[in-house]
């Protein structure tokens, strides 16, 4: 997956946690929390959809580095490589 | 004996079991929800009596907030459990009122009603009161709070006006305190933001249709739900962990991953431990429901709760005689917006009751006994709303020997034991606790509960 897909598989994960958000404008280097309202309860669902949809798993010391879109495409990057986009799952 | 391995297992399809088992089921785990009932909703839940369909214990669901408040409690755990806030069709309450012999505060869902009753009721407390909610909602219990710290005292730190403090401790009280002649400071907090800050709606249809959502999105995930399924026993390995259940027909299922509602005295018993007096609750009700030819509005009962007392310093305590006619609540179930009751009425009437006198009685007695005091009950009620008696079409009553045939909960306990495990340990390894014993009462508190624990020792902690 490259960088735009994992920014869609993020966004689409957005959407099924938090159906109201529009996640279309989201800034890259801004951190999500900043930008939409989640919590740490949705933080986790962010985690668990990545292991339930990609098989990706995060230790819970990792969490941070998911604090931003481009820390989502750092971190996931190498761990997304060869998987294929789900959305609207 | 057939023995089946799963990622996790879920006693009691309360509120707390249901909403765990959602959590675990989204992501995929094998999980079994095992009520012992034939039906699911444990403290809140309905049946059929006379053709008609009553719920066990609606009064109002607490914490009602828009979707816009996106932080609220009830908007957290509808994401959490992806349900939409449309599905649950709320009809907010009218108005409310805390009535102490001849004090009288109304409330609703707008905040400055009350802000307004209080300063004409209380004029000297205005600024106290303004401190005292500034607060409440500037608070963060779960890690400033002491656990055990008093809620009176946190109210007096406020408020120098006692009669201001007992009125406002009623309803805390009464919705939400397992400890006799208080409520955790923590509680207090929760519950005045639950009751007062965001406040009170019905779903539309009562109880039921929010089950049955709970259930069946718990299905559409592949959850199990087992019922005429009770846990007989907690199964344990050699160092004492949890290994799975044995269930009242013989058959053991396996896992290492319990979570229990059945309550914290109850659950250790089912694990074969014991645990201290202190930790079983003391605090019973006995409740009616009647149903009335007409509305209650067009009676005179005009509000949608009245918190009740016939003294400035009611009583919240195990009364020595069966009932406690000096204080209870009074819920009129069609003063909510939208409700699909009229032209009918529904009014229901809770009060205190001694659970070792209403257990004690032999059939016969059990029976007399309830028809005396369930006319009592409306009579005591009367002076604070309406009668209900002249109107009445049907009549049901529950005690706390119902509750504990019901939910199986020792001493016919509501809010449970009076000390909370907030970290939903149980002294068992692999056995957490969740629901009203991990210190989360109400509808939304119990839902609350199941999803964080959930989310703590069976989903982050795999
Ligand atoms: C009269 C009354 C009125 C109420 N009114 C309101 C209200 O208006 N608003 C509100 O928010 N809250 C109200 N409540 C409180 C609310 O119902 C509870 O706080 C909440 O439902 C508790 O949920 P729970 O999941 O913790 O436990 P429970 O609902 O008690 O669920 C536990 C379940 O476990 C099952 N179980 C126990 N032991 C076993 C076993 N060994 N094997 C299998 N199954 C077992 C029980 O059968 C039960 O179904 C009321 C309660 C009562 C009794």
């Amino acid at each position: 997956m490259n960088r735009e897909e994992i920014i869609l598989a993020i966004q689409d994960i957005i959407k099924t946690i938090a159906p109201d958000e529009d996640v279309s404008n989201l800034k890259t280097d801004v951190r999500l929390r900043d930008q939409i309202e989640l919590d740490s309860m949705d933080f986790l669902d962010i985690v668990m959809e990545l292991r339930k949809r990609y098989g990706v798993q995060v230790p819970e010391d990792d969490y941070k580095e998911l604090a931003t879109l481009d820390g989502c495409v750092a971190y996931l990057g190498p761990k997304m490589q060869g998987k294929s986009l789900k959305v609207g799952v | 004996m057939t023995a089946d391995r799963y990622d996790a297992l879920v006693i009691g399809a309360g509120m707390s079991g249901l909403a765990a088992g959602i959590r675990l089921a989204q992501f995929g785990r094998r999980v079994a929800i095992l009520e012992r009932h034939a039906l699911w909703g444990g403290l809140n839940s309905f049946y059929k009596r006379g053709g008609r369909r009553f719920d066990s214990g609606l009064h109002a669901l607490t914490n009602f907030a828009r979707p816009e408040s996106k932080t609220a409690p009830l908007s957290r755990v509808l994401r959490q459990l992806r349900l939409r806030f449309d599905d649950l069709h709320l009809g907010e309450q009218g108005r409310s009122r805390l009535h102490l012999a001849d004090v009288r505060l109304d409330f609703s869902n707008d905040f400055a009603l009350l802000e307004a009753e209080v300063a004409r009721a209380f004029p000297a407390q205005r600024t106290q009161f303004a401190s005292f909610v500034r607060a409440v909602r500037e608070a963060e219990p779960f890690t400033t709070v002491d656990p055990s710290a008093s809620g009176r005292a946190f109210l007096r730190e406020h408020l120098t006006d006692e009669d201001l403090v007992e009125a406002l401790m009623l309803p805390l009280c009464w919705y939400g305190s397992a400890r006799e002649g208080d409520v955790d400071a923590y509680q207090a907090i929760i519950l005045f933001r639950a009751i007062f800050l965001e406040g009170l709606a019905r779903p539309r249809g009562g109880i039921k249709p929010l089950l049955d959502l709970l259930v069946a999105r718990y299905k559409a995930e592949g959850g199990e739900l087992r019922t005429h399924h009770g846990v007989e026993s907690v199964l344990r390995d050699s160092r004492g962990a949890a290994r799975g259940v044995r269930l009242d027909s013989g058959d053991e299922l396996l896992s290492d991953r319990i979570l229990s509602s059945a309550g914290y005295v109850e659950t250790r018993n089912l694990c074969g431990e014991s645990s201290a007096p202190a930790d079983q609750g003391r605090l019973s009700f006995v409740e009616t429901q009647r149903v009335l030819s007409q509305p209650s509005a067009s009676i005179g009962a005009l509000h949608t709760l009245v918190f009740f007392s016939d003294s400035l310093r009611p009583a919240w305590r195990r009364p020595e005689e069966p009932v406690d006619l000096s204080n209870g609540v009074i819920a009129c179930s069609d003063n909510y917006a939208g409700n699909e009751i009229a032209p009918r009425g529904l009014m229901r009437v809770t009060c205190l009751a001694n659970p070792e006198t209403w257990c004690a009685y032999d059939e016969a007695e059990y029976r007399t006994q309830k028809d005396r005091w369930e006319d009592a009950i409306c009579a005591a009620a009367a002076p604070y709303a309406a009668d209900p008696r002249p109107l009445t079409t049907q009549v049901d009553c529950f005690t706390p020997r119902t509750i504990t045939h019901y939910t199986g909960h020792t001493g016919g306990t509501v809010y449970g034991s009076p000390r909370k495990r907030l970290d939903g340990d149980s002294g068992v390894p692999n056995v957490h606790l969740i629901g009203t014993d991990q210190g989360f009462v109400g509808i939304v508190g119990a839902l609350m509960s199941g999803i964080s624990i959930a989310n703590r020792h069976a989903l982050v902690a795999q």
